[in-house]
């Protein structure tokens, strides 16, 4: 039986946003899915489990999304829960802040990280700021869900890694899973959560397959530790949390170097702890990211590391980053996106030789 | 997962509106006659008259708390009174209003403590009141966003089965942006129940409207979205109050969203900061004048007995007694705790911002030791 917000709301009894890790845990066991089945089982168990929760957007109900991240949700949630809406981002968020100042809780979806520009203003001077504006009477549990980045041969204005216009805005939370495991628990955590989250799902890594455990594991805002490492720091996240992983093994194999690679999961606010604890330990790190450098999220952290860690460097923090381009055609993207090769040319150029 | 609108409501949506502003009575006074929209009863219009002396009053008052250095700046809505007023009496109790700069006539309407609506211009907060309060969202300075806030509010009234409309003002300026459009297009297509309504006041900042829009009004704006929409003149308020309570009852019954144009004009330049002799002439603030919202209602009530002299001095009264609840609230220094610029950013305070609270904190503690 499909469960009508109105009963759904009543057996609720409250309107109080659940906290966080309270009853997030994955409704049913599940094997190896990929990142789009772990988000999409994902979404299943929060519209299951909180009768405020709607997923809207462009082409989320019918036919499940582009991605495929909605798929068959509209058909077990029914159409007030899980539905189309016209063709218009700043609508999408417009409305999704109005719902939520009533009493719900949207996750929406910008179909492609480009297209999600229209909503901008919506995003900037609202959807961030009315907790801030009304000293926290009204706040507003909205995610607001992007595929983001290149690296799937996508044309023009489909490949955009634009997490920094995001990270730059005070009162969101922006966050990026590397995996299908996170992917699940981080979205569960993010629909949650009070504040307003930009989930950021990288499309190259859509396709990737693991299981996903039944322990949530780290909180929202925290970063993990993926591969212990003793020599260099790789500080990844999205897309490039796989590349450093494939990174840190070739290092191992060829070079010898023991590499720890740091997953960020949460962008905005910055687990400053577990990744300062990280290059303390090893000395050296490298911020691999696919955005363009300039005036990009690797620029704050390693400004950010050099403060806190200082001392314990024995080399300048590199950053493995996207040209200062516009995002380039699909025949040639393989040049712009960093690789494993140029993660390892960068960390061999971390001053070894003056190691004592 | 939308309520069925009949096949008149659709045929309503589709039709143009009235070629000239409906009105109830006319700029001397005079009831119209029109058939078209009701009258509201004796007792509603007296309370429209007295709110809009009030808020005149509490208007001139803000604008003279500007001079004083009181307000830093104050955007007044003196001559759409009978907007700020009608709309915000025909809302229901449980209904939203969704305001502008503005609008603050119409929220201290609501009966928002002026103290706390006036905290905004003051520059003591963003948003002074809790909007939970008297259902009324923060005053919304980037035209046309609060739009799309009042339809997803609809939306989610219509999805919770609630008795509740949203009613969203907008200004003849902000009809350019793209947020009122896809505002209009969200509201048809879900037919939600959210009443738009347009001051048009001649003017945004100084652009008038001829350069804003080729259409033959505002009002048209509507019609391409399949939502019912309606010219009325904006400076009788008895049109206003009766046109907009019709439409949030249309729209609460799940008949569909309404938008309505409102001709009226801002006599006052945009800000206490704007020269508006750049821009029109004083022969055309003087033709404004003499179509004044208030006076109109004013000559109407007393031509029918029901003000006299005394009870104006009465009202008038009231309304100075509130104007000087405005100055006194309004005299004392502002004092904010500077700590409470990092309590609202999250939910839960980031371990980054706790440190920059201890870091502002340090240095206010540390400003006299300073040679």
């Amino acid at each position: 039986m499909i469960r009508t917000l109105e009963q759904g709301l009543a057996e609720a009894g409250s309107e109080q946003i659940f906290s966080e890790r309270t009853g997030l845990v994955p409704l049913a066991t599940r094997p190896a899915l990929t990142m789009v089945a772990a988000l999409n089982a994902a979404l299943a168990d929060a519209l299951d489990t909180d009768p405020r929760v709607l997923v809207f957007g462009e082409d989320v109900g019918t036919l499940g999304g582009v991605f495929r991240v909605t798929d068959g949700l509209a058909a077990r949630f029914g159409e007030e829960r899980v539905f189309d809406t016209p063709l218009a981002e700043a609508g999408i968020i417009g409305t999704a802040i109005g719902m939520a100042m009533n009493g719900l809780v949207p996750v929406v979806e910008m179909q492609f990280d480009a297209f999600a520009y229209p909503a901008f203003e919506q995003v900037t001077s609202h959807l961030a700021k009315l907790r801030n504006r009304t000293r926290g009477r009204l706040g507003l549990p909205i995610v607001v869900r992007i595929p983001y980045g290149g690296g799937i041969g996508g044309v023009e204005h489909h490949s955009d890694a634009s997490e920094a216009y995001y990270v730059h805005t005070p009162g969101l939370r922006v966050v990026t899973p590397g995996g299908p495991a996170d992917a699940y628990h981080l979205l569960r955590q993010s629909i949650a959560c009070a504040d307003p989250v930009i989930f950021l799902e990288p499309k190259l890594r859509y396709w990737s397959k693991e299981p996903i455990p039944a322990d949530p594991g780290p909180a929202i805002d925290r970063a993990v530790v993926r591969r212990a490492g003793r020599d260099v720091t790789l500080i990844a996240y999205g897309a490039m949390v796989g590349t450093a992983m494939q990174a840190a093994e070739a290092a191992a194999a060829d070079e010898g170097w023991d590499v720890e690679v740091v997953d960020l999961r949460s962008l905005s606010p910055f687990d400053d702890a577990t990744v300062a604890g990280s290059v303390r330990r090893t000395g050296r790190a490298v911020v691999v990211h696919e955005a363009a450098g300039f005036g990009g999220y690797g620029a704050e952290v390693a400004a950010r590391l050099t403060e806190q860690c200082f001392h314990y460097l024995e080399a300048p923090i590199l950053r493995v980053t996207g040209f200062d381009i516009p995002y380039p055609p699909p025949v040639l993207e393989r040049h712009h996106l960093p690789g494993v090769d140029r993660i390892l040319d960068a960390i061999a150029r971390l001053q070894w030789d003056d190691r004592a | 997962m939308t309520p069925p609108s009949s096949i008149q409501d659709r045929v309503d949506a589709a039709l143009p509106p009235s070629a000239d502003p409906l009105a109830l009575i006319d700029p001397d006074g005079h009831p119209t006659g029109t058939a078209v929209l009701d009258m509201p009863p004796d007792q509603v219009l007296r309370a429209l008259h007295r709110q809009m002396v009030i808020g005149r009053r509490l208007d001139t008052q803000a604008t003279a708390l500007t001079r004083q250095g009181r307000l830093a700046v104050y955007p007044s809505s003196r001559g759409q009174e009978a907007c700020q007023v009608g709309a915000v009496l025909a809302l229901r109790e449980q209904d939203w209003l969704f305001p502008t700069y503005r609008d603050t006539v119409a929220v201290l309407t609501r009966s928002v403590a002026p103290a706390e609506a006036l905290s905004l211009l003051r520059g003591e907060w963003h948003c002074g009141y809790d909007p939970n309060v008297c259902r009324v969202a923060p005053q919304c300075t980037p035209l046309a966003t609060n739009a799309l806030h009042a339809v997803g509010f609809a939306r989610a009234a219509q999805l919770k089965h609630q008795d509740q409309a949203a009613l969203v003002l907008v200004g003849d300026g902000a009809t350019s942006e793209g947020d009122t459009h896809e505002a209009l297009n969200f509201a048809g297509v879900w037919q939600a129940p959210v009443v738009f309504l347009i001051q048009n006041n001649g003017y945004a900042i100084s652009v008038p409207l001829a350069k804003q829009t080729a259409a033959p009004a505002l009002a048209y704006r509507g019609v391409g979205y399949g939502v019912r929409s309606m010219l009325i003149d904006g400076n009788d308020a008895a049109a206003v109050f009766a046109t907009v309570r019709a439409a949030l009852g249309r729209a609460a019954a799940g008949r569909g969203p309404t938008l309505i144009e409102a001709v009226t004009y801002r006599v006052e330049a945009h800000t206490n900061a704007d020269d508006a002799a750049r821009y029109r002439s004083a022969a055309e603030v003087e033709g404004w004048l003499a179509r004044d919202p208030l006076r109109r209602l004013e000559t109407y009530l007393c031509d029918r007995g029901l003000l006299n002299a005394a009870a104006l001095a009465q009202i008038s009264a009231a309304a100075e007694q509130q104007a000087a609840q405005v100055r006194e609230a309004m005299s004392g220094e502002v004092d904010q705790d500077p700590a409470e610029l990092f309590a609202h950013v999250y939910a839960q305070p980031t371990p980054a911002l706790a440190a920059q609270r201890e870091f502002l904190l340090a240095e206010i503690a540390g400003e006299g030791d300073r040679p």
